[in-house]
Formats: structure tokens, sequence, C-alpha cells
């Protein structure tokens, strides 16, 4: 018994036929091979998983893939254009040292998209206040607002 | 996750007649999809909300705004409308869980879920808004104060759709959320609202359901001020106790946080 | 050491950033559960849902009827196969010489279950959703017994966690030197006495742990990829105490690993039983755990209850110390628990502190709840926290400025040896400290304190002089003291003939940076473009051996591994370039990238000797062997001591108990520095894993059940973004006096710091004695409440 899903992902189109409990995530992760999604907890609260769902930021973990059927989706592998060359907010992570282990990153990187397109010109209260959905364990978050900053002062 | 048939209507109509049995409706699926993810609910068929337009969007008809159920929070938190009316409203929508979330969570599936430390109740409470639910061929209203019965319990019926709801337009008012450290969900949330000389005072987050702290609304009534509504002693018979704060510490919370949302309210 | 400070190649010192950044910025990390074998197979285990209980009957015909289902295996299974339990690395002996309790800890239950989440049962099949429905198919009857939770009253408790464990007692153990500081309490002017509770915490690195393991037919060999931040041990412990497999015949791949903070040490029992599955099942298996697992079954961290006395004399001179400690270990003795509350902790009471005297005891106990073991500091974070909170109420008692009582008793001439038996080699605490107070702006806080009180609300400023001990050394002095593994590092530097190198290194990194901080050290010292220098960590199949990631040795003791390979391949290039220059090899000297006859302008570049040394035509191959590979094994002869001074300052809303931290500052005495960023980036995650402890953060099990109560996210508080202000760090430079790079470690440091700082600043600003750690809101509030 399984549902037949078609989607665009990172700008191409993609099918999958699917059991109707797989989630998004997985889909992504295990079907797309497109691994940057990151599964961190089982609650919907760490924000590994965050992808943008027609240009909006969800977590792939709390929706299942036939919720995504016609959707536009973009992941971490699609922030980076042509050539590898990273999207401003990628960029601004690597120069403040905005990651450690890398595995909150991609979540974090895409939820701090969706902050400066909600708000371009953050403070830093706004800032932390924006990433409340999105759990590091390693840099303490200090060099993570530092980049959400450099990301908006550059847009 | 149990395995489930899935069904996908695009009018609200087919959508009732598709929930038969133990069937289940997925709005947004904050909650939902986490229970069934983690085993906690099992349900035959999956009823997806997601693509009936005529549950969607935001309109405001004289004193009312009208909200669809399967609205977004961060489409309620950034609707102009919403902000212009019940700027308090969209302050809510705003603050619950997180941005994913709010991209993907609906009005309609917070209240039919009725977490006893959602925001939306609160506002459906202090508002005194109106439920509009549909079964079968018939379409009920429901107030709000009669809509939660308890701990994830609310006067729907089994397979009765909420289809939207309509909050009438306050003088003034405003919610404070006292967050759970963890869940950031509401350890205590008050919503506060003044429709001439009635103020209505809903809370979440404090017992096993939203409800009304009647004595605050009592002493807001005579004096709406941030000091009057602090002044008032709640009582911790029946308010939840756990690891984040005892029956008397959420009493207390209660009235200071109904001190803030009155000086929130007043600007 | 080559001098390489004017090098134009020379990368010390600066912020280089991080060469790993792009493949994670860019989705292209891969962490084990990205990686995908032919053939796999999902693992689920089934958990144990009591905290104590018999298994009086296992019943699988139901669920090995499931679809999909390969196979199912349980602690029987391991038993009949010869399965050992898992081996505790570090004895510990009793007050009485007696060794500690070592009871059985199998990798599948057998007889009993001892936590919530112990390992039941394996069930194999061709997915993860099928192995799931056939998990809830196996009927287990479990008679549930009483669970011993509690930390202090485990010793007393009449129910046995292990029957072969009297009292539930792993060890009593004991340290200092208890006559000379009976004596000085005899004769002091002042004793200061609190009691602590250190909170039990769940360390929550951010990937959950997972492994696939695999058997190859062919050659009757293993394969486990595993998240873990030192596979070496990994394969040691599991080949030489469990499976009785030779290490030829097993490669443990540690790939991009996402965070450890201790956690992934250890070696864990779903590992061994995955590796001895996946033979039987001749296919690969893989499990990843859910957020929930990890919880449960992950090692612990801290859980300690102690006493603390010291005694003074009249002008707040430090006279000695005496500390009793109940250590909770769980259900199991984890890879490294015993020495946690013992080698970790005692030996580190003196803190900066010339204290003349210190006795410490150690009782270490049982109980139904998940291994403990070492999380970010162990047993540093505790000995900190208990110092500096007695040391801050020794200031208050005595009516000292908390400033002054640090200073009376600093430590102020090195080496100094302590009487809890570490050497300080360097150190200058008065500088760091000097320099904290400044950059906290100390003297501004009373304006500060008195516009907080303007607005309703309490102030409070705390402070933190910790030390920490890192780079645990040298091999022979902790096999004495009862360590059961080695405690050097190795590093080998492949030359290739075009002159790039490949670096392997014990030191697995995940999170700290090594593959750019290693290359700054590689590239420095060989004056190459640090593009040309690979670092290879994380695969028993590549690296020659290590002993891994934990205690912020990597730089220290792997760092300084390498650092002695690549003097052996300058050493031997020179052979090659005086063989080439026609000169000795004793005229020689490396600089900048090149070989010179010294005094003169006749040189030959280091690309030319590795070539040289490939193509060995022109080559004194009567003297030398061909090839450039060297590999060095580095036992440190001493530890390395980071010290530093913190200051906290909050704000406390009185009305709700909330703490806001409104800042906090750090200054760490690291010795040198490689790359600053980094080193201020591993100082704001110790900071923030700190102050997590402190505020939020509390592993709870139900009293009488041993439930998790803080089994998710929903509970169980990490620290968030806007839990945190931004983190003013700066640094003093007190080089190690016996390592070439005079490094002395940054991991964990933060951790260790800042909890006494924050509580310090919380009891300050409520003018109470103590408030029990996390200093949740409530626990604020009523503070605040009994103090108006």
């Amino acid at each position: 018994m399984t549902v037949s899903v078609t989607l665009t992902v990172n700008g191409k189109a993609a099918s999958a036929s699917v059991d109707p409990r797989m989630l998004l995530v997985h889909l992504l992760r295990d079907q797309l091979q497109l691994t940057g999604t990151h599964v961190g907890c089982d609650t919907a609260q760490c924000g590994a998983c965050t992808i943008h769902l027609n240009g909006r930021a969800v977590k792939a973990c709390s929706m299942l893939a036939v919720q995504a059927n016609g959707a536009n989706v973009t992941t971490i592998e699609g922030l980076t254009g042509k050539g590898d060359k990273m999207h401003p907010m990628q960029e601004a992570f690597r120069d403040c040292h905005g990651l450690q282990c890398g595995f909150c990153t991609p979540g974090m990187v895409m939820s701090a998209c969706q902050l400066l397109a909600d708000n371009p010109k953050p403070t830093e209260a706004e800032i932390r206040a924006g990433l409340e959905g999105n759990i590091c364990r390693c840099t303490g978050y200090h060099n993570i607002v530092k980049a959400v900053q450099q990301a908006a002062a550059q847009a | 996750m149990y395995a489930f048939e899935y069904q996908n209507p695009s009018t609200a109509a087919a959508a009732i007649g598709s929930a038969k049995g133990d069937a289940r409706f997925l709005a947004g699926g904050q909650s939902l999809v986490q229970a069934m993810k983690l085993r906690l609910s099992q349900t035959g068929t999956l009823v997806d909300l997601s693509g009936i337009a005529e549950l969607k969007g935001i309109s405001v008809a004289g004193s009312n705004v009208i909200i669809g159920a399967m609205t977004r929070h961060s489409e309620v938190a950034r609707s102009a409308e919403v902000k212009q009316a019940i700027p308090a409203l969209a302050d809510l929508a705003g603050g619950i869980g997180d941005q994913m979330v709010r991209n993907q969570g609906t009005l309609g599936g917070s209240i039919a879920n009725a977490d006893p430390a959602a925001c939306y109740p609160a506002a459906i409470l202090g508002l005194g808004a109106t439920i509009k639910a549909s079964v079968g061929q018939k379409e009920r209203a429901i107030t709000g104060d009669s809509f939660f019965t308890g701990l994830f319990e609310t006067t729907l019926a089994p397979g009765e759709l909420i289809t939207s709801v309509e909050f009438p337009v306050p003088d003034c008012a405003a919610y404070v959320k006292f967050k759970q450290p963890a869940s950031r969900f509401a350890l205590v949330g008050v919503f506060v609202a003044k429709f001439g000389s009635t103020v209505r005072v809903a809370v979440t987050g404090a017992k096993s359901s939203v409800f009304r702290a009647t004595d605050i609304e009592a002493a807001l009534s005579k004096s709406f001020t941030p000091e009057a509504a602090a002044a008032v002693k709640v009582s911790a018979n029946g308010m939840n106790g756990d690891m984040h704060g005892s029956a008397e510490y959420r009493a207390a919370m209660v009235s200071v946080m109904a001190g803030r949302a009155v000086a929130r309210a007043l600007g | 050491m080559t001098d390489m400070s004017m090098s134009p190649m020379n990368q010390m010192g600066k912020p280089i950033l991080r060469r790993e950044d792009q493949r994670f910025l860019t989705g292209n990390g891969q962490y084990t559960d990205d990686i995908h074998l032919q053939r796999e197979t999902a693992g689920v285990f089934l958990r144990s849902p009591h905290a104590h209980a018999r298994i009086k009957s296992i019943k699988l015909e139901a669920a090995q009827k499931s679809p999909g289902v390969i196979a199912i295996f349980t602690g029987q299974d391991l038993a009949d196969a010869k399965v050992n339990g898992l081996p505790c690395g570090w004895l510990i002996n009793n007050k009485d010489g007696t060794p500690m309790k070592e009871p059985a800890h199998p990798c599948l239950a057998q007889g009993k279950v001892r936590h919530v989440g112990d390992q039941v049962a394996l069930i194999v099949a061709e997915t993860q959703w099928q192995a799931r429905d056939a998990a809830e198919l196996i009927e287990v009857d479990y008679e549930v017994l009483t669970a011993v939770v509690d930390t202090a009253g485990a010793n007393s408790a009449t129910t046995l966690v292990h029957d072969d464990v009297p009292g539930n007692l792993c060890y009593d153990w004991g340290h200092g030197d208890k006559a000379a500081t009976e004596a000085a309490f005899a004769k002091a002017a002042h004793v200061t006495k609190l009691s602590f509770v250190n909170n039990r915490l769940i360390p929550n690195a951010m990937e959950p742990r997972a492994a696939i393991a695999s058997y190859t037919k062919h050659d009757d060999s293993y394969t486990l990829h595993v998240a873990n931040q030192n596979p070496h041990v990994e394969r040691l412990l599991m080949c030489a105490f469990v499976l009785g497999l030779p290490e030829s015949k097993v490669r443990v791949i540690a790939p991009d690993v996402g965070g450890g903070f201790g956690s992934k040490i250890f070696l864990y029992a779903e590992d061994v039983a995955l590796v001895w599955a996946s033979k039987r099942v001749g296919r690969p298996i893989k499990w990843t755990a859910e957020r929930s697992e990890s919880f449960l079954t992950d090692a612990h961290g801290r859980d300690h209850v102690s006493t603390a006395e010291m005694a003074m004399d009249a002008n707040g001179k430090f006279l000695a110390l005496r500390v009793s400690t109940t250590a909770n270990m769980g259900a199991y003795l984890s890879t490294f628990a015993s020495a946690v509350p013992t080698i970790l902790y005692a030996t580190l009471l003196a803190g900066q502190y010339a204290t003349p005297a210190i006795y410490v005891e150690v009782k270490a106990v049982f109980t139904n709840t998940a291994p403990v073991d070492a999380y970010r500091g162990a047993g540093r974070p505790e000995a900190t926290y208990l110092v500096e909170r007695i040391v801050e109420q020794c200031a208050r008692e005595m009516k000292i400025d908390p400033v002054e009582i640090r200073r009376r008793n600093f430590i102020k001439t090195f080496p100094y040896a302590t009487p809890v038996g570490l050497t300080y080699d360097v150190g200058d605490y008065d500088a760091t400290l000097t320099k904290v107070l400044k950059l906290a702006d100390v003297a501004g806080y009373p304006a500060r304190k008195a516009a907080s009180a303007k607005n309703g609300k309490l102030r409070g400023l705390g402070y933190s002089c910790y030390i920490e001990a890192c780079g645990i050394a040298p091999s022979n002095i902790a096999g004495a003291l009862g360590a059961r593994a080695g405690l050097f590092e190795a590093g080998e530097v492949r030359v290739h003939p075009t002159g790039t190198v490949t670096i392997f290194t014990g030191s697995h990194s995940h999170g700290q940076g090594h593959e750019t901080t290693f290359a700054q050290v590689v590239a420095s010292k060989l004056g190459i473009p640090i593009e040309n220098v690979e670092i290879v960590h994380g695969d028993t199949g590549r690296v020659l051996f290590g002993m891994g990631t934990y205690g912020s040795r990597s730089l220290a003791v792997g760092g300084t591994a390498i650092v002695k390979a690549v003097d052996k391949v300058i050493a031997k290039g020179k052979k090659i370039a005086a063989h080439l220059l026609e000169a000795a090899d004793t005229d020689i000297v490396f600089e900048n990238g090149e070989f010179k006859v010294a005094g003169t302008d006749k040189k030959v570049p280091f690309a030319q000797v590795s070539l040289t040394a490939y193509v060995p035509h022109n080559y004194p191959l009567d003297k030398l062997e061909p090839g450039l590979n060297e590999n060095a094994f580095y036992d440190p002869a001493n530890f390395t001591f980071p010290a530093g001074s913190y200051v906290c300052e909050v704000e406390v809303d009185p009305a709700t108990g909330v703490t806001e931290v409104c800042a906090f500052s750090a200054v760490d005495d690291f010795g040198n520095i490689v790359n600053p960023m980094i080193v201020e980036g591993q100082v704001h995650g110790g900071i923030a894993q700190g102050l997590g402890q402190a505020l939020l953060e509390s592993c709870i099990y139900d009293k009488e059940t041993g439930q998790l109560l803080t089994g998710s996210y929903m509970d169980y508080a990490m620290p968030r973004a806007d839990d945190l202000p931004s983190f003013k760090v700066d640094n003093c430079v007190t080089p190690c006096s016996h390592n070439p790079l005079g490094v002395k470690g940054c991991g964990e440091a933060g951790a260790i710091g800042a909890p006494p700082a924050l509580i310090n600043a919380i009891t300050d600003a409520l003018g109470v004695r103590d408030l029990e750690m996390p200093a949740t809101r409530e626990r604020v509030w009523r503070a605040a409440q009994a103090r108006a």
C-alpha cells in the first residue's frame, strides 16, 4: 500500500512511491540521498531537520512525505549555488565559526534564512528568540548569532 | 509509526465523508505526527486537510475576525487584518512553538488537540470565540466557553471537523506566555481581554484544561490595572504540579502573568 | 623544536577558518546514519520498561513470525556464544586495599534488567518499521522489583541492584592525608561547611548514537561504523575483553560524529551486540538511536552528593579541606565510570589554592538508573563546583571580599605539588583573575546593581577560579592508579613524493576542528602550504593506533605525537638533503620549508627531498632506507593544567524566579594557542553546557519507580539561544612546560568553570547560603519569597 509523491526538490523534479507513514525527512535522506537534513530528536524540538517547504521553514520530521506532494522543497544541499558557491548564510557560518560538529548546522542555517526573510535587520535578542527551535550543543550559540548578524549586515 | 490509509480530500464535505471509524483528521500535524511517530497514537485512516482551500484564510466581518481552521500560526501572526483588529491574537500566534512549528501548525489543529499547555485555547476562552464545526450535513457553532471539556478533550463529536473560528474584537487585550523551559509550551499563559465593562481572563498551562480565572476577572472589572490582577491570590487547588513548577508556583504565576498581561493590554 | 615563528608558512596562532566547514555547511558531512551498506538490515533493541525486574521468561515465537523479521537475539544467545560482558577500564581499590566490585554488564540482559532502557533483545528485520512491529510482539514476563534510585540512599537500601554487591557499594575510597587534615581542623579559627548535589546530566550530543555492523565472509572480518570518539579503544575493548576476536579482524570506523562530550567514548552494549549479530545474520545491521533511546541509554554525567568543610585561620587562609562524596555509577560500570569520581575528581580538590591538607572519601554506588560516566569535564566540574562554592561561602562567612580571599590563598610558585597528588607545572592565577575583573567591568557593578534594584530586580555577581588537569598521564603512573589502558597518543606523517603530507592521528575530531588545528601545526613545522596537509582520523583501518579524544587532550597529546613524527621526518630529510648538498648531516638546518647548509646559500626544498626519498636515484641507499614516512607515540610526562577565572553577572526577577544571565566573562590560560577562533568556540560551548547544568538541565528519575521523568526535550531543558548571553572571552598565556607546543587543552574549561560562577552569582543576588542546581525558576522564586 504505497502512495506516489511528486515534488520539486532543490529545483529538480523528484517522485517516489512511499508508504504513507514515511516522514518527509526519510524520503529526503533515504530515497533521495539528501543526507544533509538530519534527525536529532523524536519530539520535533531540535530543528536539525529544518528545510524550506514552498519557501517557508518547516521540520521535515514533523510531516509525512505525502504531505509534501506537489510542493517545492529546498534542503541545505539546494542552498548552495552553482559551482559549490555557498549561500551568504553558509559563508557567514564559516566566517564566524558558527558550527563545530556540524550536525545541527544544516537545520540551523535553513532556520536562520527564514529568520532573516521575515525580519531582515533583527536585533541580537530577536535572533536569539528566532532560533529557539534549533538546538546546538557545541557552540553556545555565540558564533551562530554572530553569523546571522553578519548575513543580515551583508544582505 | 503504525501503518494507516492516507486520504487527501479537496473539500470539507469530502473530508467529513472520509472520516469514518477511528479516522483522524491531519491538520498541521505538529502534535499528531509526533504522537504517531512515537507510536502513542494509531489510526486506520488519516484524512489530510491541507488541500482544502475553504478551510484557509482570514477575514474581518463587523466586529469579528474569522479565521479558517487550516490557517497556519505564522499566517495569523503576520496578518495585517489580525494585527489591526486583535493585535494580541497575532502576538499569541507569533509565540506558539518556534518559527517552523508556526509555519505548519494550524488554529483548528491546535484547538482540536486541546493540549492543556497550548496557547490558542487561551485566546478562545479569553476572547469568547465561537467555533464553527461540521459533522455529516450538520454545521454548528460552539461557544468558546463550552468547547474544552478536559485534558486533550473537547466537545467535538467523532468525525466532526472544525471549519473556522470567530473571534470578537475586544477594546484591548494581551497574552503573556510564561514558558516551560524545556518544551517551550506555556507553563502558565494568561489572556486578558476587555469588552466594555466586561473583562475575560483565560489561563492555559496551569490546569488539566484551559480555564477562566473568574476571581481575576472580578477584580479587573472593578479596576482594570496590573496591580488589581497581581493582587488576586489564586488558589493552587487543581493546578498542575510537576518538575517545572508546583501547583503553588503555577498559582502564583497566574497572578503575576495576569498583571503583566493587563499592563501590556493597556500599552 | 624548529623555530617556525619567522616562516611565511607559519600558521600558528592564527584564526584560520575551518577546513571541515565546507562539507558540513553544504550537507556533505557523512555521519553514521548517512551511510548505507548493500543488503543492509535494520536493528532495533527491545528495552526494559522497568527500572528493576527479574526476567521470568521471554517468548519470541510471535515476533519471529512477524513480516520481515530476520533474526531475534537475547541475552541467552550471547551467553551461549560465550560473549563476555562489558569491561570497566579503571580499577579502583577500596580504603582497605580490596578491589572495587565489578558486577557483570551483559550486552543483552541476562536474568535481570537493571534500568529503564536496559537492552533485552535485538530484533533484526528488513525495515525499521518491521523490526519495531516485531519488538511489540515479544512477550517478556517480568517480576518487577523495588527500584534503587536515590544516590544518597543507595548504600543503605535493602534492595540490591546486583545480588553480588552488598550495600550497592562499588567502592569506598579515600585519598589524601587524613591525619594532617584532622589536625588542621582541630586548630582552625573558623570552619565553613556546605552540602551539595551535583545534578545528574544527560550529555545530548546532537547526533544520536548510531552503528552499522557488517561481516565479510571472504576474510572472516568485521567492520563497525559507529558514532564514537575513539575507535581504537572501542576495538581494543571489544576484541580483547568481550568478543575474543583478534584486532586484525575488526575495523572500526568513526566517520563524521555529531558531538560527543564524553558520551561517545565508551564501548556500548549495542555496538557489541550488533557486531556479534552481523556474522549470524550475514548482512550489515544498522541501528540509529532515537532521541528517546539516547536519553535512556547514553551514559549520563555527574550525580554526586557531597559535603565539604573548609578549615581556615583567622585571616581566611585555608588550612584544610575535608570532603565526603557519594557518586552514582548507575546500574552498571560504564567504561571509565570508576575513574571519574576518584582520579579525575579528588585530585582536583586543591583548585588554584595552596590548601596544605586535603582529605576526601568517595563512595560509589549502584542504582537502577542508566550508567554514569565521563561527561564534558568528568570529575573536574564536580571538584570545581565544590571548591569554588565553598570558597565563596568562606569569603561570605569571613566577611572577606571573594576576590581577596582567592588571591590570599592562590598558589604562587611553580611547580607546585598539591596534597592530592598532582604537580602543577605552571600558572599565573593572579593574572587571569586581574584580567577578568577588567573584562567583566566589576568596577561598574555597583551602579548596575543599583539600576536593577530600581526596577525591582536583584542583581548578583559570582566568581569562579577553576583548575583543570588534561592529557591524563603518564601511562605508568596511571597504571599504578588502576588504569587498564595506556594514555599516550599516536601519530603518523606520510610524506608523499611531491611533498604533500597525510597525517594520521588517533585523536578523533567531532567538532573540535582537528582537521584545521593539526594542519596548522604541521604546515608551520614543515613550511608548506596548509592545503598540502591532509588530516586522517577515525578509522582503525587507516590510522596506526590511538587512544582517542577525551579530557581536552587532543592537541597536547595527539598534537605532540604528530610533532614528534614530523621531527623524525625532518631528521631523515636532513640526511637526504646532506647527501644532495654534499654536506654533513650536522650542517643541515631546516627553515621555511627548505633544507640548507648552515652559513651558505646552498639549499634544497622540502618537496625535492621528498621526491628523492621516493625516487632514490641519487640517494645514500647504503645508509638510509628510501621513503619518507614516520610515526611517533607520545606518552606525556605529566598532565597539563589549564586554569582560568570566570565572572558571571545575573539579574533575578523575584516575582517569577527568572534568572537572566546578563554577562559572562572568561579569562583562560590554555598555554599557547594554535587557532584562537577555534579555542574561543570551545570556550563558548563549554560555558553554555556549564550554564545549562547550573540553570536548566537536570536528569530526574521517579524516586519510586525509577522511570526517567526527563526523557525527552519536552522535559529536559536544553539551553537554547535565548537562554544565553553573548560571552566575553579572553586569555593569558603561561606555556605548558613539558610538551613542545606549550599547549594545555581547552575543550572542557567552560563546563568546569561556569556552574559555580552562576550559582555564586544567584546566591549573591538572593543573599542565601546555597541553592541547588539547576537554579530553576521555582527554586529561585522560593528563595526570593523567603527573603522578602
